[in-house]
């Protein structure tokens, strides 16, 4: 056992905290919640320059062949700035796809364009059910064609849609619920791909995408024909972890912002830090943000190390998706009436836990995983 | 001891029941009162219910009211709340009349409360300052004697709808030397007077519900101070008191969790099933079902303790805490029953409700702060309450 962070994943926080200290500040991130596109070009480029696009790609594809663990000790960081821009749909879930299950012509050429920063992937993959469950994926359909396939339907809840370059779609194929979905590599800017925002509480940049008879060639399916589900199952298994490691750093974050808030808040001649009920909730923050941590820590790492990891995702989802929101709550009661406002940063990390809490599964949905785990 | 209303209460409730479903639009449910829209719809209501004779209900008739009983007023806040009803002034008819009723001047009633009992006045409550929120004793706002009246300087904050507002009462210091609570004046002005301004504050939901509010020089008449100089802490006291009772958390709990249910009866989850088998979602039913009726009885408490002539004061806290923690419960659970839509607040396409939930959460946050928030009301019970000795 060793808790400890390796000499490789420190340099990775400490670079990368300096890094979004310097260029991604909360002003940024407001900017880019109002902004058409949600992120600029700039840090974009600088990103994928760090490396951090391709920190999981194979070094043969141009990446840097670090493990998911690496990764999530990144996604701490990121969750914590709150790093605007497809990021995560990318070097998560987009690398994580190609890697499972991308032929050796797309990932040596996807792979790569991606760690490069010239390929920004999202993942289409909810419908009206809108569950992470194979049934979520009912009235979009593939026909086979001669030459291709020919796409039809509607997607909602895709995060980064219109910032991506690059759909992973999933469409149904055949009847079978699990065994019937097969993923799809559709270029944005086909003909007939549309977009409209879906607009969240989460400022996490939805759309609904829609499929009006768009034809794809046969090299663009993404694994096999009907093997859809098994490589969804691996990536909401990355896309799960990740937004622990995301809450994780996150509530880091609403820890730090609250011990520091309530040393300096004086009310009745001392800081309110000093009073025991505060100092409670400070405590309580800190002790979910710690268990959290080593959850979400444990769950990279198992997945990092190509290990099954169906318990440990299970169990750090179950339990960040009900913590970390707790524990926006809890900062929020300690800074009182300035932590309600606009102009206070604080919500910026409320209203997106909204959506990470929902991200790969709620809580109730990995509880489900855990039941079955305990032979239920 | 009667767990259940006299005939008589329940017969108004009914009369209220039937005058609110002629009055409201059939599909209603509700307004954003922060809204213009709303705020239109709040003025059109207030009027109407003045005409109606329920705006004051509990007031003396000589100052507009009915002279109703306490528990019939609980019995309409109930249904107004119910029915999503804007157009009571929280301020002016919960607060501030009742404490003019006890350390008002006959005049000021008179010429003050009646434009309240016709609908006529917005008011605003001026006691939070930026360095003094929980420890508003603390308060800075400096009021000084002239020889015609009073000159105001310093700022207010979170001085909810003070930008609709036609009066404000407020706490200012009024003597600098004496003990915190003893240097305390109790004040009424008119939001017009020159010097006066009021700045907006936008909340994390996106909405302009309270402002900072500046006082510049204010020259306010003689006649604006309540009760006797540097006495105004027991009279601010006192209003506090009131502010925090409220059968309104629950009334509104209840209408939540019908909706809700109507809600999960109607929306099929992944496995196939409607949501209100699910046994997981039956039980937080069950457990919001008993949340709201606590609510519901320890409000009934208060107002009951009113109705005998007791001053409830851990019985109002208790109450406080127990309706705002249900606020954040319901909302809470009503985003999640929607799933991933739960992340669709109003306006958004596909927002289940009207994406009402959301957006509750977001507003609710605030519900344990505003009023006194929790961690003080837990001290006023510990300490006012229980006899505990102050930390
Ligand atoms: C099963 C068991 C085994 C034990 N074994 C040992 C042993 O092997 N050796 C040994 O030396 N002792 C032992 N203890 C004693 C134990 O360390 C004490 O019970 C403990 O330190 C609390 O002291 P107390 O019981 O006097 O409670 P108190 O200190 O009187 O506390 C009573 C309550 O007041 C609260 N409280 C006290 N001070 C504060 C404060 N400043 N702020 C907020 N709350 C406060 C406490 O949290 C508690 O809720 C044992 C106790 C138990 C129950
Ligand atoms: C939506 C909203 C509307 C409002 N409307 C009005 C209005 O119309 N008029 C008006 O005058 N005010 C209004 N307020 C202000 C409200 O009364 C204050 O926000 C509240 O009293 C808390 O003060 P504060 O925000 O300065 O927080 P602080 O007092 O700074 O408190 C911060 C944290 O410290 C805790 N704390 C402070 N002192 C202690 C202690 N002794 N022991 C333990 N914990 C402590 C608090 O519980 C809180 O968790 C409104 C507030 C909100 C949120």
């Amino acid at each position: 056992m060793d808790i400890g962070l390796s000499e490789t994943q420190q340099l990775i926080r400490n670079s990368a905290r300096e890094f979004l200290e310097e260029n991604c500040d909360t002003q940024y991130v407001r900017a880019m919640e109002e902004d058409e596109v949600g992120h600029t070009d700039e840090l974009w480029n600088q990103v994928a320059e760090l490396g951090w696009l391709g920190l999981t790609v194979p070094e043969e594809y141009g990446g840097a062949g670090m493990s998911f663990s690496e990764l999530a000790i990144l996604l701490e960081e990121t969750g914590s700035a709150m790093l605007p821009g497809p990021f995560f749909s990318t070097a998560v879930i987009g690398a994580e796809a190609l890697k499972i299950a991308g032929s050796e012509e797309q990932k040596s050429e996807l792979l790569s364009k991606l760690a490069e920063g010239k390929l920004k992937t999202a993942l289409a993959f909810h419908e009206t059910g809108a569950s992470w469950t194979p049934e979520s994926v009912s009235e979009m359909t593939a026909t086979e064609t001669e030459d291709g396939w020919i796409l039809n339907g509607e997607k909602r809840f895709v995060q980064d849609g219109a910032a991506a370059d690059m759909l992973i779609v999933a469409a149904r194929t055949g009847e079978e619920a699990k065994n019937g979905i097969t993923l799809f590599l559709v270029e944005t800017d086909s003909a007939n791909v549309d977009s409209r925002e879906l607009k969240t509480t989460s400022s996490d940049r939805m759309s609904v995408m829609s499929f009006g008879e768009v034809s794809v060639p046969k090299a663009s399916v993404l694994g096999e024909v009907n093997g859809g589900w098994d490589v969804l199952e691996k990536v909401f298994q990355y896309g799960a972890a990740g937004k622990c490691a995301e809450m994780a750093g996150a509530g880091q974050k609403m820890l730090d912002t609250t011990v520091d808030y309530v040393q300096n808040r004086v009310q009745f001649g001392r800081p309110i830090g000093s009073f025991q009920a505060i100092q409670h909730h400070a405590a309580d923050m800190a002790i979910e943000v710690q268990a959290g941590r080593q959850l979400a820590r444990q769950a990279a790492w198992f997945l990092g190390e190509g290990l099954d990891a169906t318990r440990q995702v299970a169990l750090a989802k179950a339990y960040l998706s009900e913590s970390y929101p707790r524990v926006c709550a809890t900062a929020h009661q300690c800074h009182g009436a300035i932590g309600y406002t606009h102009e206070y940063d604080l919500h910026l990390w409320t209203r997106r836990a909204t959506g990470q809490r929902l991200a790969f599964g709620d809580t109730k949905l990995h509880q489900e995983t855990l039941a079955d785990s305990a032979g239920l | 001891m009667r767990y259940a209303f006299t005939q008589d209460e329940e017969d108004f409730r009914g009369e209220v029941r039937d005058w609110l479903n002629e009055q409201l639009p059939d599909d209603w449910n509700g307004i954003d009162e922060d809204s213009e829209e709303g705020w239109d719809f709040t003025r059109l209501m207030r009027g109407k219910l003045a005409d109606k004779g329920w705006l004051t209900l509990a007031w003396p008739t000589e100052y507009g009211g009915e002279g109703a009983s306490f528990m019939k007023q609980v019995v309409f806040n109930e249904e107004m709340a119910y029915y999503r009803c804007p157009g009571i002034d929280g301020s002016a008819i919960k607060m501030l009349g009742p404490t003019l009723m006890i350390h008002g001047s006959e005049e000021q009633r008179r010429t003050l409360l009646p434009p309240v009992a016709r609908g006529e006045v917005e008011w605003c409550q001026g006691y939070s300052e930026p360095d003094s929120g929980s420890d508003l004793a603390s308060l800075q706002l400096r009021v000084d004697e002239t020889d015609d009246g009073w000159v105001v300087n310093g700022s207010k904050i979170w001085t909810s709808m003070a930008h609709r507002s036609d009066w404000i009462f407020f706490l200012g210091r009024t003597n600098q030397d004496a003990p915190k609570h003893r240097g305390i004046s109790f004040f009424v002005a008119d939001m017009h007077t020159p010097g006066i301004e009021v700045r907006p504050i936008v909340n994390m939901a996106g909405s302009h519900h309270f402002n900072q509010t500046i006082f510049e020089d204010v020259h306010i008449p003689k006649d604006a101070l309540v009760g006797e100089r540097d006495r105004g802490w027991y009279i601010g006291a006192t209003l506090l008191d009131f502010e925090r009772s409220g059968v309104q958390y629950s009334a509104n709990g209840r209408r939540i969790l019908g909706e809700l249910a109507q809600f999960a009866k109607e929306q099929v989850g992944a496995d196939g099933r409607s949501l209100s088998e699910d046994p997981q979602i039956r039980n937080q039913f069950a457990e919001l079902d008993v949340d709201i009726e606590c609510a519901r009885l320890v409000a009934y408490e208060v107002a009951w303790m009113q109705s005998v002539g007791q001053v409830p004061n851990k019985e109002a806290s208790a109450s406080k805490i127990l309706g705002t923690q249900l606020m954040q419960k319901l909302a809470k659970f009503g985003t999640e029953l929607g799933g991933m839509y739960g992340m669709l607040g109003p306006g958004s396409e596909y927002a289940p409700i009207d994406g009402k939930y959301p957006k509750m959460q977001l507003t609710s946050v605030s519900s344990t702060i505003a009023a006194g928030t929790t961690e003080i009301n837990k001290g006023i019970i510990a300490s006012r309450g229980l006899g505990l000795p102050r930390g």
